[in-house]
């Protein structure tokens, strides 16, 4: 039987979607064909419409795992066999997941990891938003290593990031996390769904060198760049991927000082020398302001309210959205601090992204927040009283 | 058939041997019944993915020449699952201890298991967690003392080929190192089977277990205290257990280590059914079009 393409699976045109099925329409542009999941709220939608979707398209698979560490598990295998592949969960299952995370750090496994937030820790609120889990994207695996971290604040720009996600995990081979939230994931708006012909997809760096020559982790056969090139299985190459620090032929070399420093250097020299490629943000009202108020994902949207109401009202205040978490856009954040006297950091959380503005921010610029949890989505009201200088809350306590 | 040293040639990385197990070990002679079953079956390297976890026996994806993957504790099967289902042609087998695979990946072995994923697990069963010292493991027997339980196991071990079993596995075989023939074709069936097939080898860890003096001690044990399988057996849950603690070294048995095949049947593997379901699937997608 005739098996059908993307596009006439998904029908480009206008429609009225949720920020999950965003996702799954943007993974499936962009060529995604493996994706392994477990149930949970509310990144639940996901799992079910590739479960629908996978099994139409051309050597697409869609599997209901036993847990999040094994769905991880499964999506790092078929990464493998040249798969675009991915997973879709919340908090709970985000912990879970970190454990292989962290293999796929070790490993250069391209991957996506959807992370649907909601309030925690534990159980917390399985429904209600949160951006509690922004500093375990960044360290939630033990020991160092550098992952991607993106997080849109629309049901289109979901579809757009989620092809983008793929796109850095190629590229640069690294597990891209992709953040959302219960808010966005389960809110209606206009989506356009593009033809997969104007979606730009990026490529692994291929093996360029004979067999007898190729080593797994070695750089620079063709290439200046610091990512590897990438076999895959089934191929005439032999890779042995393992968890231990190994050196150029992927062979375990785990007494060496030296080696292992050079691995795990240049985990985070890959994504360095990207910073340019890998980060977005987006600015507004910044020329002339004296305050600008940095926010991203769901409360970005309840910021962008309370600085358009302080034009309003004559008051010098501008809005920066982090697109890109991590890498951390700290240039941005630097550069603006030696211009304005505050920033007021919006978040969903009781202070992570805060600490690293304060962390790159000249000595001259405060740094004031506005902390939600529980559920609650900052109120243009309450931003703005900030805005004017009037503490809400206590201070939190670090 | 190919010299033992025509295949050390052809299957390993001789540049990593020799092999970091200690003397009297069988995860060398279990690599051994494994590369020979291979050749036997004129299996091609470009074909072959071996998966593993974290332990001892977990180490031997890294000897051979051909595609490894020496993943996290525990979850070798749950990455092999993703590997197989994305290309079945692949013939993709998994090295896993007990520890691996009866305790921390125990969950994933019988979900493997239940799929009917077409994999092949050998599971190198030492009973104990040989690369971190000869702790207790879900599979020591009652009695025996370890480093973990001075004052002698009090926990049931686990018969993991009868687990297999129940979960529905299509084939099971039990042997020990000393078993060579045996493992061979074992592993040879189990290649061969379109869904999942467990092969585990009840195998010496002379270091840890200081009851066996050496590794003569252990061939002989394995030699005169192993039951070959009946369908008489078929309730027992644990490989060996003990009227009384006391008994654990007078070596008076209530029962022995079970032994032989003990499943070999037909069952349609997840990959058959798959494809079953891409047909389904469409078939509902170009009806619905049609609309």
């Amino acid at each position: 039987m005739q098996v059908p393409t993307v596009d006439e699976l998904l029908e480009p045109k206008l429609q009225f979607a949720t920020g999950n099925e965003a996702i799954v329409y943007g993974a499936l542009l962009a060529n995604c064909r493996f994706f392994a999941g477990y149930p949970i709220t509310p990144a639940t939608e996901i799992l079910e419409l590739m479960m629908k979707y996978l099994p139409i398209l051309k050597e697409g698979y869609c599997i209901q795992m036993e847990d999040e560490i094994s769905s991880l598990a499964a999506i790092i295998g078929a990464s493998w066999n040249n798969y675009r592949t991915m997973t879709a969960t919340s908090g709970p299952g985000f912990s879970l997941m970190q454990e292989n995370i962290g293999y796929a750090c070790m490993t250069e496994t391209p991957c996506v990891i959807v992370d649907v937030q909601r309030s925690g820790p534990s159980t917390g609120q399985p429904t209600k938003a949160a951006q509690g889990d922004i500093m375990q994207a960044r360290w939630g695996t033990h020991g160092d290593h550098y992952i991607i971290a993106l997080y849109p604040n629309s049901i289109q720009e979901n579809l757009w990031l989620t092809i983008r996600a793929f796109n850095l995990a190629d590229k640069y081979r690294v597990p891209v996390i992709l953040l959302s939230d219960a808010v966005i994931a389960h809110s209606r708006e206009k989506l356009v769904i593009p033809f997969q012909k104007n979606v730009e997809l990026a490529k692994r760096v291929p093996v360029t060198i004979d067999r007898e020559k190729y080593h797994p982790f070695r750089t620079g056969y063709t290439q200046s760049t610091k990512v590897p090139e990438m076999d895959k299985f089934g191929d005439e190459y032999y890779t042995h991927l393992t968890g231990l620090t190994h050196d150029i032929k992927a062979y375990p070399a785990t007494e060496s000082a030296e080696i292992h420093e050079k691995l795990v250097r240049r985990f985070y020299e890959k994504i360095a020398d990207n910073r340019q490629d890998i980060i977005r943000f987006e600015q507004k009202y910044i020329e002339d302001a004296e305050i600008v108020v940095i926010s991203y994902g769901i409360s970005s949207r309840t910021a962008l309210m309370a600085v358009e109401e302080a034009r309003k009202k004559g008051l010098k205040v501008g809005y920066l959205r982090l697109i890109t978490i991590w890498p951390f856009p700290h240039d941005i954040i630097y550069e603006l601090s030696n211009k304005i006297s505050k920033f007021i950091v919006v978040e969903m959380n009781l202070g992570q992204i805060y600490h690293k503005i304060k962390e790159h921010s000249g000595s001259n610029c405060e740094v004031d927040r506005f902390n939600s949890i529980g559920g609650k989505i900052p109120h243009p009201k309450e931003i703005m009283k900030k805005i004017k200088g009037g503490p809400i809350k206590d201070e939190i306590i670090d | 058939m190919r010299s033992s040293t025509e295949l050390r040639q052809k299957y390993l990385r001789e540049e990593l041997l020799p092999t970091l197990f200690c003397s009297g070990c069988g995860n060398g002679q279990i690599l051994n019944y494994t590369i020979r079953a291979i050749d036997d079956l004129n299996i091609s390297q470009d074909n072959l993915v071996f998966v593993s976890g974290i332990g001892c026996s977990s180490r031997l994806p890294a000897y051979i020449e051909a595609d490894g993957i020496h993943t996290t504790h525990g979850r070798a099967i749950a990455f092999a699952t993703g590997i197989k289902i994305t290309n079945p042609d692949l013939n993709v087998i998994v090295f896993t201890g007990d520890g691996d695979l009866a305790a921390i990946g125990l969950n994933h072995f019988l979900q493997a298991v239940r799929r009917n994923i077409g994999i092949t697990v050998i599971c190198v069963n030492n009973e104990t967690y040989g690369m971190t010292g000869g702790q207790l493991s879900p599979t020591t027997p009652v009695g025996y003392p370890t480093i973990t339980s001075p004052y002698q196991n009090i926990e049931f071990a686990f018969n993991l080929s009868f687990l297999a079993k129940a979960a529905g596995a299509p084939y099971v075989a039990r042997w020990t190192t000393a078993n060579s023939r045996q493992v061979i074709n074992s592993i040879k069936k189990g290649l061969q089977k379109k869904g999942f097939s467990f092969i585990e080898i009840i195998s010496p860890c002379p270091v840890s277990k200081k009851q066996f003096k050496n590794p003569k001690d252990y061939l002989n044990f394995f030699l005169n205290e192993t039951v070959r399988y009946s369908s008489n057996v078929n309730n027992e849950t644990s490989a060996r257990m003990f009227k009384d603690l006391n008994e654990c070294f007078t070596g008076d048995y209530l029962g022995k280590i079970i032994i032989g095949e003990i499943v070999d049947v037909e069952k349609p593997s997840f990959h058959e059914l798959y494809k079953q379901l891409k047909e389904r699937s469409l078939n509902e997608f170009w009806k619905n079009k049609a609309k």
